[in-house]
């Protein structure tokens, strides 16, 4: 929606990548998906009760008789606000399950390590998984460049005033790049606490990444990011020993929000506890099929 | 600021509806919306004028009714009110929960002419 996304800028790639996502491309097609199978009555007094179907509508009033009164009607429409956003997130989800591609949005607040925690992650591992990156920023290609210089595909979504990647810049990232079957994707979101969480992307898990920089109050201070995530990866526990961050309490307030939550402790950086995160990696991306 | 991507999405549904309805413009726009949906009320007051200028809800009286967070306890079945995900149950005090209302984000009824 360009309302916020800031669309159009001129954020061009210099080398392989072209994070130019998110054009003027709003008006979906969506496939005549919409039946609304109720009737109108109006208030006036012509009598005859319109069935509108698949969009048809037999609506004419162009006979003269007169209404004294206002022609109001009232369409009784029912839709959900983020109905286009969630389509499109099907479509992708779709995508991916026919090419048994597992979808992973990374989100986080701003510098609780997302990029880090990829890189050491596709450094690791990138020879046993093929994988695929969407870098979400409202500015720059520095976070694509990173992941490039690792020789992995990676396309650079600049959301310009945007807070959020929404599903249909996804949709056209996606496109761009022609992933292979049996691989995983990693969208990083805007680094944003708050608004990724009500945007579905498609993808099969929500990852948050908190830090033990950011207090263990983080998930009852933004509970709608962990109530909406699937997993938690606590970040940087290496520095643990020098703040008053409870890694406990931290767990304990996210469970709070999310009872269902699944926890990593990591320290991207150092290296620490990562084995535990790619086991899952792995085992998931077994599952996709069932892992729905 | 995601209010003014959901205030733009309200207005794509009215602008679509109202085109589909073969009206001209919006007097009315029923909203309902939940408290747990994620939406800073203040916020959405804000990006309003900005979103619906030049559209067919320019001029329309919004109304939104208001959906208090409900929750439902998967341990004891206990329904209650909730503010804040993180609210645990009142009578068994576990966290395990459906929430049964209050992300409701959607559209009721547009009053066109």
């Amino acid at each position: 929606m360009c309302g916020t996304c800031g669309c159009g800028s001129e954020e061009n790639g210099p080398k392989i990548l072209t994070p130019t996502i998110g054009k003027e491309n709003h008006d979906h097609d969506h496939g005549g998906h919409h039946t609304h199978g109720h009737s109108h009555d109006h208030d006036h007094t012509h009598g005859h009760h319109h069935h509108h179907q698949n969009g048809h509508h037999h609506h004419h009033h162009d006979h003269s008789h007169d209404h004294d009164h206002h022609h109001k009607t009232v369409l009784e429409v029912e839709r959900d606000i983020l109905q286009q956003n969630e389509i499109m997130a099907a479509r992708n989800r779709g995508y991916f399950d026919a090419k048994d591609v597992f979808a992973l949005n990374l989100v986080s607040s701003p510098g609780s390590g997302k990029t880090s925690l990829l890189e050491r992650t596709l450094k690791d591992m990138k020879d046993k998984i093929p994988f695929y990156v969407i870098e979400g920023d409202q500015q720059t290609l520095n976070d694509a460049n990173r992941i490039a210089a690792l020789d992995v595909p990676v396309i650079q979504i600049n959301t310009g005033k945007g807070c959020h990647l929404e599903s249909d810049m996804i949709h056209d990232a996606v496109k761009k790049l022609n992933i292979a079957n049996n691989s995983v994707l990693m969208i990083e979101n805007v680094g944003n606490l708050v608004c990724p969480s009500m945007f579905n992307l498609g993808e099969h898990k929500r990852i948050v990444i908190v830090s033990t920089t950011e207090g263990d109050d983080k998930p009852i201070k933004y509970p709608d990011m962990f109530h909406t995530s699937d997993i938690c990866i606590i970040n940087k526990i290496d520095l643990a020993p020098y703040l008053d961050t409870n890694i406990e309490e931290l767990k304990k307030n996210a469970l709070q929000v999310n009872p269902n939550l699944v926890f990593f402790e990591v320290s991207a950086t150092k290296g620490t506890g990562m084995e535990q995160w790619y086991d899952w990696l792995k085992e998931n991306l077994k599952l996709i099929p069932e892992n729905q | 600021m995601h209010e003014l991507s959901v205030a733009m999405g309200i207005v794509k549904i009215a602008e679509d509806e109202t085109k589909k309805a073969k009206a001209k413009k919006v007097t009315l726009i029923e909203l309902e919306i939940g408290k747990l949906a994620g939406i800073e009320f203040e916020s959405l007051d804000f990006v309003w004028p900005a979103a619906v200028k030049n559209t067919v809800l320019e001029s329309a009286e919004r109304k939104i009714d208001v959906k208090d967070g409900l929750g439902k306890c998967a341990d004891c079945d206990s329904v209650f009110e909730i503010h804040h995900f993180y609210d645990s149950c009142p009578n068994c005090g576990s966290n395990l929960k459906g929430i049964i209302q209050g992300k409701e984000l959607r559209v009721k009824a547009l009053e066109v002419v």
